[in-house]
């Protein structure tokens, strides 16, 4: 199935989708990857807020390449991320910041498939590397916060999006988890390629 | 002097443009190819994805990934090339004015103060830049940026040398399984065996350089490249690691002699995009660019 979601997305809706399914979000989409992750949690846990609110939208692990054309901030190229770093906090930062999708590649663990299930989010893999497909659905950059401290790469750029997409919905609210499920099977032909190796 | 400084600069700024923007023709048959070949919905996707993610890079000269990499050069030197210690500090030039003129992710990072904002850094150390002096008078030189993603699912391992060729192959089978959705599939597969604990990591990453489907000559080399890229593909990892497509596009070997107490191995993977460009430069300053996978 195919569905095009608006933020910020009702978890009703969120809990719709199945593993699959395909994905494209318009409205709000913020950039957030390893530091950006830290320092949300961080404030958080100090009982201060991040300067922008997560709650329904898209949460992408990308580090772009931006460009400032006439003192406006314009979209180069913005592909995914390996979302496997983000596995370490992505469980809390859902929790506590209720987003609607996490944009990425390479698909993530346990801890973030169980936070899914328990708040209402999906993990959405775009295709690794497209950054130019991935850039023609950013229709504007918002805003950008923490540019200074953190970098380019590493700060969070909010996006406006219109079909932002294709992601395949690849962790949903059911317990499924096609990453992993691929992997089980890969390690199962390893273990076999491996007996059966000669010298 | 100065007239060959710029030129080897504007060349290595043009060779990271290129890697950034075009990828070889080679690569782009070999995954419409995978596409032909790929049966279900997910895995036709994300080569198509890819496909069309090539083509609007090349069209609109923009990186095709975000992640430009961290940047490296090689460099073969002629013995009667007029640039020699200068070199290096061209090549970091140019780093820098090819971060803002394609334009690059700053992508180095000093763990104390940030990221430098230009791509170079620390202490002379990155750009990585490796130097051969070789016969001749010209200079040949490749760009090669490779992406964090795939740089992480790098493998190397001190083998018990009587684990033997039987042990190399399964430490490659098993480097490929562990990187499985994380380097964005299908791969490219360096792969250095022998020379030592840090030789042997080089020699991987040069060999994902060795021009595309062409296999070792020696044939003893040959034979397990084209056995370990058949096994790699059975692993199923597919395209973006969903189970569907082609796993490794292409798996490179390079050898050297080992320590007899030493078998070190080394697997260098690279993601679909391959980036690199490669130059040749006479010692007159005349430029030829070699696109070619």
């Amino acid at each position: 199935m195919e569905y095009h979601l608006k933020t910020p997305v009702p978890e009703a809706e969120i809990r719709k989708l199945k593993m699959g399914d395909l994905v494209y979000v318009t409205g709000t989409v913020i950039t957030a990857r390893d530091e950006a992750h830290l320092k949300a949690l961080e404030l958080h846990e100090k009982g201060e807020e991040p300067p922008v609110d997560f709650s329904g939208v898209g949460i992408f692990h990308c580090g772009p390449i931006m460009q400032k054309v006439d003192s406006e901030w314009t979209v180069v190229a913005a592909g995914p991320t390996t979302s496997a770093r983000m596995e370490i906090f992505q469980d809390r930062f859902i929790e506590m910041f209720r987003p609607a999708v996490i944009i990425g590649k390479g698909g993530m663990g346990d801890r973030t498939a169980k936070a899914c299930q328990d708040f209402g989010c999906v993990y959405g893999a775009f295709t690794g590397g497209a950054a130019l497909l991935a850039a023609r659905g950013i229709k504007k950059v918002k805003d950008v916060f923490w540019l200074e401290e953190l970098g380019m790469p590493e700060c969070l750029w909010v996006y406006e999006t219109e079909d932002f997409g294709p992601m395949i919905v690849t962790i949903d609210t059911h317990g499924n988890n096609m990453t992993q499920n691929v992997d089980k099977q890969v390690r199962a032909r390893m273990d076999k390629i491996l007996a059966e190796m000669e010298g | 002097m100065a007239e060959m400084e710029k030129i080897v600069e504007d060349t290595a700024v043009e060779l990271l443009r290129i890697a950034a923007t075009e990828l070889p023709t080679e690569y782009i048959e070999v995954m419409n190819r995978g596409l032909e070949e790929t049966e279900g919905d997910v895995g036709k996707s994300q080569l198509r994805n890819i496909l069309e993610n090539i083509d609007i890079a090349r069209k609109g000269s923009k990186p095709m990934c975000q992640d430009t990499g961290i940047v490296a050069f090689m460099a073969k030197v002629g013995n009667g090339f007029p640039l020699r210690s200068k070199l290096k500090e061209v090549l970091v030039n140019a780093t820098r004015r090819a971060t803002k003129e394609v334009p690059l992710r700053p992508n180095a990072v000093d763990m104390f103060k940030g990221n430098t904002r230009d791509n170079v850094g620390l202490n002379g150390h990155v750009p990585i830049i490796y130097i051969d002096l070789v016969p001749g008078d010209g200079l040949e030189l490749v760009a090669m940026p490779k992406g964090g993603g795939s740089t992480n699912v790098a493998a190397h391992r001190m083998l018990k040398p009587g684990l033997g060729l039987k042990g190399v192959k399964q430490f490659v089978i098993e480097a490929v399984t562990n990187a499985g959705s994380l380097g964005c599939p299908p791969y490219f597969v360096g792969v250095g065996i022998g020379g030592g604990e840090d030789y042997c990591m080089i020699l991987a990453k040069k060999a994902l350089l060795r021009p595309f489907g062409v296999r070792s000559p020696d044939p003893n080399i040959a034979a397990i490249e084209a056995e370990l890229l058949e096994k790699v593909n059975e692993l199923g990892i597919g395209a973006m690691g969903l189970g569907e497509g082609p796993t490794a596009l292409d798996l490179h070997i390079e050898m050297a002699a080992r320590h007899p107490a030493s078998l070190p191995v080394g697997v260098v993977i690279s993601c679909w995009a391959l980036r690199h460009a490669r130059a040749t430069i006479s010692k007159e300053g005349k430029v030829e660019i070699d696109k070619s996978a």
